[in-house]
């Protein structure tokens, strides 16, 4: 069953290829994500229910922590997918509405694959290739600054998985000097006590490195808020949304590789790295005058976040740190919407071009001051148990500084936020502008979005609340 | 492996470091292929080498891959994909100039051997040599991209590192399951192919490729 997953968006990929699939393309590509939404359902039911499904040892397999990110990918895919029949409704030139389709559908196909792949050599490939099969939507309004941004987007990810290659060729090269030739998440887990020291060392940075790259660390993060700010907006909530965190993952997978060698202080990279991503994010979030790049910005904030998570090492910990990458999917998805509506209605990303939207567009303004909330921790949205639940876990692991760097910055980026938002929803809207309508496509997404937004902040269901558990005990194991 | 396989190969990795340090330098774009497709034939030549005794049909089928995949579709997909206007271009604006770039390429040689030095203690592979080229030629790769602006010369500045890369990897991680074929024989063309529709369509958009040099966006101050 898990294999179809994937192979769905594959097919709605091909679609657009049939002539005139003008007006049946977005149907195919939403059809195709509510498949694909369903199949993981029933795929992370099973799952759920076995500990783990396998379907080719060594190649294909999926446990809780894939089980997890595979449902956020899929959800994702089924609201832009959404948002985009509306987003792309005023594009005069169908050739290229087919064009993005095809490519967005690939895009969904290279990162569903990810989190079912056990061999390390092939995630590998399938990080580059998110990339290779997302630039093309980076740059799709063929303007200067798209230009640019997909070019820095691709230069530096590409750079990123260079340098990531041979880190896993270094790190097989480890574990065959330790007797095992299983390249797997398992087999690296059973061989890493044996792997010579210097190896692992090496392996540890470039991937960190590599993988960093592309997750957007600080200072590794120049290329992310200009490709998350220039993208149409359902590619953003896709890039933003899961991309970053589809990386994460990957890193996150590497953990328990290397904290068999205490000499490597992971905790301490994880912990420098992630405040880091958090100090510097929470400052531009202040300063920024795009509402596409504050948002860009705080997808740096949310997986420095993570990664601070990660670095405590204790099971709380690790809860915390997935239920944040949950929270930070659901949200950032609806925030890009929300962004994207915005941009719809009022033409322009500059913050200081914007006021008195609420009497522009009443449905862009709620949703924007709604995603500002939710995205910068208040209560009762599903960031705000997360962080809290972070902080309570550094707090009983006796990690005081960490709290207090992330608790104050934590502040800082939510005040940022609603500082901008406030700015452009209040206020006296440009007088005799005619602005065009949200299209319906567009609401109904937003209004989807919200949903696992505001519910998670309030109940998280028996079984997800079990699948993060049993996600979190195989991140920590 | 027999002393005669192992002076080629040393002599192969010689020629290799050569040819990535000349596309740091030379300005030509056109010459820059050159030097790329030569760079490439080296690696499949040191796969050759390395494969030849003990027999490894594994090597020998990568460096079969490695001279389709970058020898003779990568070059012809650029040349077809990117303005012939383009490759007769000689890149004058290089952030630093010739003498600099020479001097810093040598220096990160250094860096790659000293460093690579020390991690062949640490565990066998076929040849140190490798590994230490493979790494300087991964940094050699990295400068190319860091000094030049152009889309091209960008571009084999990627692939330039990822042949670094695998010059290590074919002797570090000889029997790596798949991977390498997979990657050589299907990625790095499909990475090409959209790098250089990339280039298409910047020249055509907005009329340059001097992708590098673009700064529009950017936090301004307050």
């Amino acid at each position: 069953m898990i294999v179809y997953v994937p192979v769905v968006a594959l097919v709605a990929a091909l679609w657009p290829a049939i002539p005139r699939s003008d007006r049946s393309a977005p149907i195919a590509t939403l059809a195709a994500a509510a498949a694909t939404l369903a199949l993981c359902f029933i795929a992370v039911a099973s799952a759920h229910g076995s500990g783990e499904l396998l379907v080719i040892k060594h190649w294909i397999e999926l446990d809780s922590f894939g089980a997890l990110l595979l449902t956020l990918i899929a959800l994702v895919y089924f609201t832009a997918s959404l948002f985009s029949w509306g987003y792309l409704k005023s594009e005069r030139r169908p050739q290229r509405a087919r064009l993005y389709y095809a490519n967005f559908n690939l895009f969904a196909f290279s990162m569903l694959c990810i989190p079912l792949l056990a061999e390390v050599g092939l995630v590998w490939i399938f990080v580059e290739l998110t990339t290779l099969l997302s630039v093309l939507l980076v740059s799709y309004s063929l303007t200067s600054e798209a230009i640019e941004a997909a070019w820095k987007y691709m230069v530096l990810t590409l750079l990123g998985a260079t340098i990531a290659v041979l880190g896993v060729l270094t790190l097989f090269w480890a574990l065959h000097s330790g007797g095992s030739t299983d390249f797997t998440w398992s087999g690296l887990r059973d061989g890493a006590s044996r792997m010579p020291p210097a190896l692992l060392a090496v392996s540890f940075v470039l991937l960190l490195v590599g993988y960093g790259v592309k997750i957007g660390f600080v200072p590794l993060h120049t290329w992310l808020p200009d490709a998350h700010s220039q993208a149409p907006s359902p590619v953003c909530a896709m890039l933003s949304g899961v991309e970053t965190s589809v990386v994460l993952y990957v890193l996150l997978r590497l953990r328990g590789v290397y904290a068999t060698d205490a000499a490597l202080h992971v905790g301490t990279w994880f912990a420098v790295f992630g405040l880091l991503s958090v100090v510097v994010a929470a400052v531009l979030i202040v300063r920024t005058h795009d509402y596409k790049r504050l948002f860009a910005f705080s997808t740096v904030e949310h997986m420095g976040i993570i990664l601070a998570a990660a670095s405590i090492f204790t099971p709380a910990g690790d809860v915390a740190a997935l239920w944040q990458m949950l929270a930070h999917t659901v949200t950032k998805s609806f925030c890009f919407y929300a962004a994207g509506a915005t941009l719809l209605v009022t033409g322009t990303r500059e913050i200081s071009a914007v006021r008195g939207l609420l009497g522009i567009s009443r449905g862009a303004a709620l949703a924007l001051l709604f995603g500002g909330l939710a995205i910068g921790g208040a209560p009762p949205f599903a960031a705000f148990l997360s962080e809290l639940a972070i902080l309570r876990a550094g707090i009983a692991a006796h990690a005081y500084a960490l709290v207090a760097i992330l608790a104050a910055f934590l502040v800082l980026a939510f005040f940022g936020v609603l500082w901008h938002v406030t700015q452009m929803i209040s206020g006296r809207p440009e007088a005799q502008r005619l602005h065009p309508r949200m299209p319906a496509a567009c609401a109904l997404a937003i209004v989807l979005a919200a949903v696992p937004v505001v519910v998670l902040g309030l109940w998280i269901p028996a079984d997800l609340g079990r699948l993060l558990e049993s996600a979190a005990r195989i991140l920590g194991a | 492996m027999s002393a005669i396989l192992t002076e080629l190969n040393a002599l192969v990795l010689g020629l290799f470091i050569l040819a990535a340090i000349s596309m740091v330098v030379i300005r030509q774009i056109g010459a820059c292929m050159q030097l790329f497709i030569l760079q490439s034939l080296l690696l499949a030549a040191s796969a050759f080498l390395l494969g030849a005794s003990p027999l490894s049909w594994h090597l020998i089928a990568l460096g079969c891959v490695t001279i389709a995949s970058k020898v003779i579709v990568i070059p012809w997909l650029i040349r077809s994909l990117v303005p012939a206007e383009v490759h007769r271009r000689r890149e004058l604006s290089q952030a630093i100039d010739v003498p600099a770039a020479l001097l810093l390429s040598l220096a990160l040689t250094l860096v790659g051997y000293a460093f690579a030095q020390h991690l062949a203690r640490s565990a066998p592979s076929l040849s140190s040599g490798n590994l230490a080229m493979g790494f300087a030629g991964l940094l050699v790769g990295l400068l190319l991209l860091a000094v030049r602006t152009e889309a091209v010369p960008q571009l084999l500045g990627i692939l330039a590192m990822e042949n670094g890369a695998f010059l290590a990897g074919i002797a570090i991680a000889p029997d790596f399951p798949l991977i390498a074929e997979l990657a050589i024989a299907f990625d790095v063309p499909l990475l090409a192919f959209i790098v250089g529709l990339l280039t298409r369509i910047a020249y055509r958009q907005i009329g340059t490729t001097e992708v590098g040099a673009l700064s529009a966006l950017r936090e301004r101050a307050p």
